[in-house]
């Protein structure tokens, strides 16, 4: 299985966040560089989900889902920018 | 075809947070089913507490088996704008799990669960909302036309004076999505190209191929006048696409890709 885009992701986050996350910008805690959610790619790998950087290709986030809770690893997202 | 009674969603200004606070499961009864393509289906959801979406955006689709077992895939929206009717077109994936049900068996009167407006990132908004007067350039790898035939339509519907180019990658002429309709946006304020992958059209000027940098260069709005790029397709597609359009001078920050998966 290839990667998607973020775009993937906004039916997942929705249930978790009250903000739309694909439009929010995030910083790459490895590089540096920031982008908008939307534009990471999307590994799916059951039973969950990785978010690599567009830039530098390094992990920005991990999403476990199992029966009844989601567990999310945001261990290479320095920051996030949410629209108002 | 006549285009469909789409109007912009006026209730937010660009500053204002996007469809997210209106994402929710909800229940829709399916209005209308018929093929749209060999292997693709046209489905109308009538959805009584929808939002209302931009174009662009997508619904995730849940099934539900008899023993509890659920399965949930990602799926454009064809349509924009007020109302609680939605339009999509499925192409079918042979080794799918979902989309075989929704081209082969999915009755109308059907009910189907949908989460959804979802994403801010792939939309387009009329130039009365996002004052961005640069052009726009629409690029499609199979039925990654959907969420671009949402913008056309909406471009179309709010009469907005942005330039609208598409250019639409397929494999024949048989395999085109709405092609009535987009021969009919073709002349009115539309610039619509073909690059065909398998067969083309008797006295196509483009012998069939994939799609080169080349033709890209010849059916795409040049660099030099800024587009805002919007692709849709396969992953591979996608990527070559972009890849190209960097390397013709486009900035990676005027490209916004869906790409949809492996396979």
């Amino acid at each position: 299985m290839g990667h998607v885009d973020g775009n993937a992701l906004a039916g997942l986050f929705a249930e978790i966040f009250p903000f739309d996350v694909t439009a929010a910008v995030g910083r790459c805690a490895h590089c540096g560089s920031t982008g908008m959610i939307g534009d990471t790619m999307v590994y799916v790998a059951s039973p969950g989900l990785i978010v690599r950087c567009a830039s530098c290709d390094e992990v920005l986030a991990t999403l476990i889902e199992t029966s009844g809770r989601v567990w999310l690893g945001l261990s290479g997202v320095r920051g996030l920018t949410v629209p108002e | 075809m006549s285009s469909l009674p789409v109007e912009p969603v006026e209730t937010r200004s660009p500053g204002e947070p996007p469809a997210a606070a209106r994402t929710a499961w909800r229940v829709g009864t399916v209005i209308e089913a018929r093929p749209e393509t060999s292997s693709a289906r046209r489905i109308i959801l009538d959805i009584p507490d929808w939002p209302g979406n931009d174009a662009g955006q997508h619904l995730d689709v849940r099934l539900t088996a008899p023993d509890g077992y659920q399965v949930q895939r990602s799926y454009s929206i064809a349509s924009a704008g007020l109302g609680s009717r939605v339009e999509l077109a499925v192409d079918e994936l042979p080794e799918g799990e979902v989309s075989p049900f929704l081209v082969e068996d999915l009755q109308v009167g059907d009910k189907l669960e949908v989460h959804g407006p979802l994403g801010g990132y792939f939309v387009w908004m009329p130039q009365s909302v996002t004052h961005d007067l640069r052009p726009v350039q629409l690029i499609a790898g199979g039925s990654g036309v959907v969420p671009l035939l949402a913008m056309v339509r909406s471009h179309a519907a709010t009469a907005d004076p942005t330039p609208f180019r598409l250019l639409y990658a397929v494999r024949e002429q048989g395999d085109v999505f709405y092609r009535q309709e987009l021969l009919q946006l073709a002349m009115s304020g539309l610039t619509l190209d073909f690059v065909y992958s398998r067969r083309a059209p008797r006295d196509w000027p483009v012998p069939a191929g994939r799609i080169t940098k080349e033709a890209l260069a010849a059916f795409a709005i040049p660099a030099s006048e800024k587009p805002r790029v919007f692709i849709c397709g396969s992953t591979g597609f996608v990527e070559l696409v972009a890849g190209w359009l960097i390397e013709l001078g486009h900035a990676a920050g005027d490209i916004r890709t869906e790409r949809f998966g492996g396979s």
